[in-house]
Parts: structure tokens; C-alpha cells; sequence
């Protein structure tokens, strides 16, 4: 696979371990934030810590928009879906995502029509086959999807397609990196910046990082090599006591972003005063509702939406996790009330949550002896 | 749940603890493991803790017999490269295949529903019946049930079949050590990405068939090669390779060792796993077998399998090891590994 | 054992961050905006709305996120990159070949002014 491979080439992958084994002060414990959720599954998909030196954490961040989501607003939109009228639609990763009353796989055991798209213009084409019914397609994400959600919007405006309505759960990342830094618990050297949310707002966004807050933040992609080559980059920029913003994803990533997406996203979305994180709370200006001139398109406006809020089990510590302020193996409920098949937070049901991460990778990897013959 | 109090026999400890039957617990992974043991097994099998196998290995006086059952619920009922008759034949005579029983005979359940097409129906019974002469089984009854319009998806084939077992053969995970190897027949994940695209719903099209066939005269190429070094054996079918192979490691107590770039896959199922996000080591597979097989006799057991028209493109695909315990460790060229569970939930619906 | 299942995978991968290149084989006759993009024999219908101001052509690579082309992918970016990748190292290690000649040594003895 072009473009794929190449990015996944054991030789390199080995040259450029070996770098970062060169490069790492083997007085210094770095630690490393990887915001996007993208970043975390691959680094557990392509075993990348095995090969990283000890002395180079790897924390997880909010950039997992299925995290991030609290319960009440998934209470909501299923308490929309009750009406045998509405379809409810969303991408695949929402499916076991637990609602109060349980996830939408399991409403759709109890009879509610509930449909997997692997785009929002499935959803589109949905509601065209149904006449009879509304599909409301439930919509997370962060940058990176928001303007395919625009565009569809566009499209059902422009289409006059009238049984379409979006529940608009986007969130923008910036935020998000601004309440870790905050956040007192913190320390962090650097970021392994998100990559395909990038290719949306650009790389400009990301200057007050280095600028205010003096840590370097690499732009990068979610290859293996590429993972290595933004590590070794931010190495070389402490080394250096530097911190800017540089582009390691440049194949795909344009340092001014698509116009065009966020031109869609300004048509058709405008941010929310205010908007609740699961496990960060309440943050200002972080996420994206509908534009009134779309208010016929947007769930919250054609249906009644009760407004659920759901405050998370006090033992379950899914914040702090999200912060990186803990390990998942530090929260009470891991591994025993909370597993990928049981969970009790998103963290554990998102394939990119560093719960089900960790616990797929780390807390099964415990027993893991030399005589595996791990090359490193 | 007393039954069994009635007969002087302990109650059998039922671990079953779910309200209702969901979707996840027909999709071939942890929740289906869940009801099997925690529920039919206390309750049919009693105490009997021996490891759940594809076939039930029966002596009736004396003879020994092989037997398995299956159900196919596919949507849609045609795919490339085959059909819901086509894999409940291949299917059953797999299963009877993998647990060492040269496949004898078939018995077949339809339940039809009200308004089925006679010819739809005529074309899956030509189906089965080519099928059947083409693995060497004889049909030898069935029943048919017909029920109301919309309960039940156009027809749902259960089959039942018989095998007599081939001498010198002993599929028990007891008997893996560290240091056997682990050996594929072919691609993965065609069957499945193939009914996916056949649905029409993605705006996705390759070229990919189902890869549903008979797999005896492989099986039966190995156990010639390697009988006596022949472990255990499966057909990966729902839940994939990596579902197979995690119950390996549970039944063995051993560690499942996989090497990535070993497992043979078709570009076309890579490309729409990667587009769709899913693992190949998670998707059906039709035509296909796993064997464990004594290091010592790993080589002729490949070689034959190659030499077998069907079985080119079969890999020793990894091996046994003492870490990690229960589980299932992929690795990479550079190093890097991951832990793949069996599966959880179902990414495809009614594929098989 | 049988039956459906709906989805929900486990592995079912980040289908928010999940993107992946594709080469754009045809753009539809009846809209720009609608291409046939192929991943490795795999042919998938993809939007090009977020690419208007740029609009991709066939044998273009582009990167694609649920059902949408988000950016085109620079062939000389990638290139440069492979290069740098490649080299990772070299120059490290050419240093420390050279370190090895004890050519230091006979730097200090020449006197800097020697004149």
C-alpha cells in the first residue's frame, strides 16, 4: 500500500529506535504527550513502546472524541430514537458506547432501529430510502471530521432532504490541550501533535504552545516511522532547550489547513459558550453547535431533547485518566468493574481509550518474560 | 434451573448471568464463548469439563463417529463466489474435517420463509447438492419447516453432519507444547469483507469472493504428512484467526506467538480493512483451517499442504510458546507486538 | 452456533482519526465533486467537496476520512521525508567512524598560528 508501506519499513523502523535510543538523555525521564486518540491506537496497534527506551513516557490525551463525550448527551440522543420513526445513525465506534440505559447496540436489541454508516453521507442515503422516517445521525468528532458533517449539512439544505437532522456532539481540540496544560497535575516536556485534525485547522493553531507555554509540539503522522521521526524531532528540540511548532506530516498536512473545510464548518457551525467534557468538565468555547440557518437539520432543534446530565460513578476516575494525570491501571474500577467488555467509561469502550489500550497491551503483557524473544 | 436435582445429580452451576440474548452472543467471540459454557454446557454437559471442540468425537458400540452441527443465516443469500447452501455443506464438512474425521454425511434442516421464491430455494438445493459430490457426502435426509413472512430472513439452513475418524489422529490442545508450530491454509479474511461488499450498503467494490470450499483433501494432506505431530486443529470461521487462536491459547494454557507479516492476506481485504477500520485477524474466513503441528514435522506438513491444489499459499504463521499465558501475542519484524483478544461484539452481521 | 451480529468492534479502529491514502482513479462524468478512489484494489466512492480550491485529478493521491478527501498527498513530501528517514543515523554514525581515526589528536598537535 503506497503511502502506507513505506511508513512501515522494519529496517528504518529499527535506524530510527535506534536514534532515539542515541538521542535520549539517559538522565532524563521525558514525557510525552500524544493528544489524538489516532496516535494511541497506533502506537498499541504497530507495538511501538516495545521499542521505545524506558526513560521515554508516552502519556495519552483527550483526543478521543468517544471519551470525551458524557453519558447524558448519548441519554439524550437515544431518548430521541425511542420515536419508532427515527433511525438512529452513527459511525461504528459509538455502538458500545454505555448510555445510562445501555449502548445503542444494545437499545437496538430491544427494537430500536438503530444503523452503523461509515459516513455521514450513508446517513444522507439513508434518509432518502426511508421517506417514512428520520434518520438522526449522532455526530463526534473533533476538527478532523466536522467538515464532512458540513458539508453534508449543506448537501440536505441544498437537496431539500427533509427526514435528516444532525446531533451534534464536535468538539474542537485546541481547548483540550489548553485544559491539560492548566491543569496543576501536569508535567509534560512535549506533544506528539495531532495529525489529521491538522490537516483541517493547520499547524498555526499550536504556536501559543510553544510560544506561552515553551514546549515543542510535533505535527505527526500515524505510521510507525512516523511516530519515531516526531519523536525524534521533539528530542532533538529539548536537547536544544528549543520549543516550536514543526510539521513532520508535511505529505498531508498544509501549514495554513484546508480553506475550504473550515470555510464549510463557518457556514454551517458556531462554537457553543460552553460545553461539558466528560472527566474535564464544563470548557468554554470547545465545541460546535448548528447554525440556526441549519436549525431544521439540527436534532436539538427538531425534537424535544430532555437534556440528560449523568454524573460519572465517583469511584470511576476516567478525568484524571484523560488528563494523564493517572494511569489506567491506577483508576479503582480497572480491570475489575471496568473492562473492554464490561465498561463503565468510554475510555475502555473506544478502541482509542487508554483504558482499553492499556488494558489490552499492558495489563495482559504483565506476565510477559524474556523468552518471548522481543528484539530490542 | 433444577433439572438435574431431580436425577440425584448436583445442580449444574450455570455462570449465565445476562437478562437477554443480544447479537453479540451469535457473533462467534467472548459473548457466544459466554452462553456456550456458562449456559448450555452446565446444562447439557454437566460436570464434563472437557474443552468445547468443533465435532463430538462418539463411540457407539465400538465404532467411533464423528459429529457436529451448524447454521448459516446469511445475508444476502448469494455472494461472490457462493451461497448460504454452499457454506452450510462446506461448513459442517469443515468442521468435521478439523476435529480429524474424514466427513461421511449430511442432514439438513430449512426453515423457509412464507413467500420464498421456489426458485431461489431450487437454486440453493443445486448448490448444496454440487457441494456435497464435490467433498464426497452423501445427503442423507432433512426436514423442513415453513414460518410466517418476516420471521425469518428467507431461509435459515442447519446442517448436521457425520465423519468417521482418521486412525492416527488426536486433536487435543492438552497435548501443545512450546515449540509447535502453527500453520494456515491460506489468505484471510475473504468470506467475510466479501458478504460486507455484497450487502451494498458501503460505497465499496473490489474483487473478492467468498473463499468457502471444502477443505478435507488439505486436512487430509497434512495427516498423511504429519499425523502423528498434528495437535489440534480449526477452521477460523466467525470471529477469525484470532479468535480461533485465543481459544487455542485457553484450551492449551500456553502462549499463541503470531507473526504478522507471515499471515497471508489479499490486498483487496487489507485495503477495505483499512478503510473500514477492522482487523483482518478478526473476519470470517470459509475455506480455511489452523493446525498445530510437533516442530519436528512442520515442514512436511507445509510442503504437503502447498503441494495440495487450494493450499499455495499456506504459511507457518507462528508457534507455541510458554509466555504469554492464555493469550494471543502478535508480533512485528522491528520488535513490536500487541496482544489480540478474541473477538468482542461483531463488526459483521450475518456473514455465516 | 450462528446468527448476526451488529457492530461494535473492538478492534474496530479510530474511525475519527482513521484515514487512509487513495489513488483517484476517475472523477464522476455528472459531478466533480464524486470520485472513484482505489486503496489497494479496493474501489471506494469518495467526496472531493473539502477540495474544491485545489481539486485533485486522476493518478492524484489523496487522504481519505470517512468518505471524504481531506487533503491531497504530496509525492515530494513523501519522498523527502523517506530521505530523511534513510539517513536517520548516518551522520551519527559517520561521526563516530571518524572519531575512531583519532584524527583529534593530530589537530591539537598542529599549533592554530602556525605561521
Amino acid at each position: 500500500m503506497k503511502y502506507v508501506d513505506e511508513f512501515r519499513d522494519p529496517e528504518l523502523i529499527n535506524r530510527a529506535a535506534e536514534q532515539i535510543r542515541r538521542l535520549a538523555d539517559p538522565n532524563r525521564h521525558y514525557r510525552l504527550m500524544e493528544v489524538c486518540g489516532g496516535h494511541t491506537h497506533a502506537i498499541y496497534r504497530f507495538g511501538l513502546k516495545d521499542i521505545l527506551p524506558e526513560n521515554i513516557e508516552l502519556i495519552h490525551g483527550p483526543g478521543c472524541p468517544v471519551c470525551v463525550l458524557p453519558m447524558g448527551r448519548i441519554d439524550d440522543a437515544l431518548a430521541v430514537a425511542q420515536d419508532p420513526d427515527v433511525i438512529f445513525a452513527a459511525f461504528g465506534d459509538m455502538m458500545r458506547v454505555p448510555g445510562t440505559h445501555g449502548s445503542p447496540l444494545e437499545h437496538k436489541a430491544r427494537g430500536m432501529d438503530v444503523r452503523i454508516v461509515y459516513s455521514p453521507t450513508d446517513a444522507i442515503k439513508l434518509a432518502k430510502m426511508n421517506p417514512a422516517k428520520h434518520v438522526m445521525f449522532f455526530a463526534i468528532g473533533f476538527e478532523t471530521t466536522a467538515p464532512s458533517t458540513a458539508l453534508t449539512l449543506k448537501r440536505a439544505k441544498a437537496e431539500g432532504i427533509h427526514n435528516f437532522s444532525v446531533f451534534c456532539n464536535h468538539v474542537t481540540i485546541i481547548p483540550a490541550i489548553r485544559a491539560i496544560l492548566d491543569s496543576p497535575d501536569m508535567r509534560l516536556d512535549g506533544f506528539i501533535g495531532p495529525g489529521h485534525v491538522s490537516t483541517v485547522i493547520g499547524c498555526r493553531p499550536y504556536e501559543w504552545i510553544a510560544k506561552n507555554e515553551h514546549k515543542p509540539i510535533v505535527v505527526c503522522g500515524f505510521e510507525p516511522l512516523d511516530l519515531l521521526q516526531s519523536i525524534v524531532m521533539l528530542l532533538k528540540q529539548l536537547q536544544n532547550d528549543e520549543a516550536k511548532v514543526e510539521n513532520q506530516y508535511k505529505r498531508v498536512v498544509p501549514w495554513e489547513g484546508n480553506r475550504a473545510a473550515l470555510k464549510a464548518m463557518a457556514e454551517t457551525f458556531q462554537l457553543r459558550p460552553y460545553f461539558e467534557w466528560r472527566g474535564l468538565g464544563f470548557i468554554s468555547q470547545s465545541a460546535l453547535r448548528i447554525r440556526d440557518e441549519y436549525a431544521e437539520w439540527d436534532s436539538e432543534q427538531r425534537f424535544h431533547v430532555p437534556g440528560i446530565r449523568v454524573t460519572d460513578p465517583k469511584a470511576a476516575q476516567c478525568g484524571e485518566v484523560l488528563k494523564g494525570v493517572l494511569k489506567p491501571s491506577q483508576c479503582k474500577l480497572f480491570g475489575k468493574e471496568c473492562t473492554p467488555e464490561n465498561p463503565v467509561g468510554a475510555l475502555m469502550v473506544s478502541s482509542e481509550g487508554s483504558c482499553a489500550a492499556y488494558f489490552n497491551y499492558e495489563h495482559r503483557k504483565a506476565n510477559l518474560v524474556a523468552s518471548i524473544g522481543v528484539s530490542v | 434451573m433444577s433439572s438435574a436435582t431431580k436425577i440425584g445429580v448436583s445442580a449444574p452451576k450455570i455462570r449465565f448471568r445476562e437478562p437477554q440474548i443480544e447479537m453479540a452472543h451469535g457473533a462467534g467471540g467472548k459473548a457466544s464463548r459466554r452462553l456456550v459454557e456458562g449456559l448450555f454446557a452446565p446444562l447439557f454437559f454437566g460436570a464434563s469439563a472437557e474443552p468445547l471442540s468443533d465435532a463430538a468425537q462418539l463411540k457407539i458400540n465400538g465404532a467411533r463417529l464423528a459429529v457436529t452441527t451448524d447454521s448459516f443465516v446469511v445475508k444476502p443469500l448469494v455472494f461472490p463466489g457462493g451461497s448460504i447452501g454452499e457454506l452450510a455443506i462446506n461448513g459442517t464438512v469443515n468442521d468435521l474435517a478439523v476435529s480429524g474425521a474424514k466427513p461421511q454425511a449430511i442432514v439438513v434442516t430449512f426453515i423457509l420463509e412464507a413467500g420464498l421464491r421456489t426458485d431461489v430455494l431450487q437454486a440453493e438445493i443445486e448448490a448444496m447438492a454440487k457441494a456435497a459430490q464435490e467433498a464426497g457426502v452423501r445427503i442423507a435426509g432433512g426436514d423442513t419447516k415453513v414460518v410466517e413472512h418476516g420471521k425469518a430472513d428467507s431461509m435459515y439452513i442447519t446442517t448436521t453432519g457425520l465423519g468417521a475418524p482418521l486412525p492416527g489422529v488426536e486433536i487435543n490442545p492438552q497435548s501443545v507444547c512450546p515449540g509447535d508450530k502453527i500453520l494456515l491454509s491460506g489468505p484471510i479474511g475473504d468470506h467475510g469483507i466479501t458478504i460486507l461488499l455484497a450487502r451494498g450498503e458501503l460505497d465499496m467494490e473490489g474483487d473478492l469472493r467468498s473463499d468457502t470450499r471444502c477443505v478435507f483433501p488439505m486436512v487430509n494432506a497434512v495427516v498423511e504428512a504429519a499425523g502423528p505431530g498434528i495437535r489440534w486443529m480449526r477452521d477460523p470461521t466467525r470471529g477469525g484467526v484470532a479468535t480461533s487462536l485465543n481459544e487455542l491459547a485457553r484450551d492449551c494454557g500456553l502462549g499463541v506467538v503470531l507473526f504478522e507479516d507471515s499471515v497471508p492476506i489479499h490486498d483487496a481485504v487489507r485495503g477495505a480493512c483499512e478503510l473500514l477500520g477492522l482487523d483482518p485477524l478478526h473476519i470470517a474466513n470459509e475455506g480455511q483451517f489452523l493446525a498445530v503441528v510437533a516442530p519436528e514435522l512442520a515442514d512436511a506438513a507445509l510442503k504437503a499442504l502447498k503441494q495440495t491444489p487450494g493450499g499455495d499459499e499456506a504459511r507457518i504463521i507462528g508457534e507455541i510458546r510458554e509466555q504469554p499465558v492464555g493469550s494471543v501475542l502478535v508480533t512485528t519484524l522491528y520488535g513490536g507486538s500487541r496482544i489480540i483478544d478474541m473477538l468482542v461484539g461483531d463488526p459483521l452481521p450475518r456473514i455465516c | 452456533m450462528s446468527t448476526s451480529g451488529e457492530t461494535g468492534s473492538q478492534d474496530g479502529g479510530c474511525h475519527m482519526c482513521l484515514a487512509i491514502p487513495g489513488k483517484i482513479v476517475e472523477i464522476a462524468p455528472d459531478n466533480p465533486n464524486s470520485a472513484l478512489v482505489d486503496v489497494v484494489g479496493m474501489r471506494r466512492r469518495v467526496d472531493l467537496g473539502l477540495l474544491v480550491e485545489d481539486p485533485p485529478a486522476p493518478g492524484d493521491w489523496v487522504l481519505i476520512h470517512v468518505g471524504f478527501a481531506m487533503s491531497k498527498i504530496s509525492e515530494a513530501d513523501a519522498a523527502d521525508q523517506m530521505r530523511t528517514l534513510e539517513m536517520l543515523g548516518e551522520c551519527e554514525a559517520a561521526v563516530q567512524e571518524v572519531r575512531g581515526y583519532g584524527l583529534e589528536e593530530i589537530e591539537e598537535k598542529q599549533s592554530p598560528s602556525s605561521a
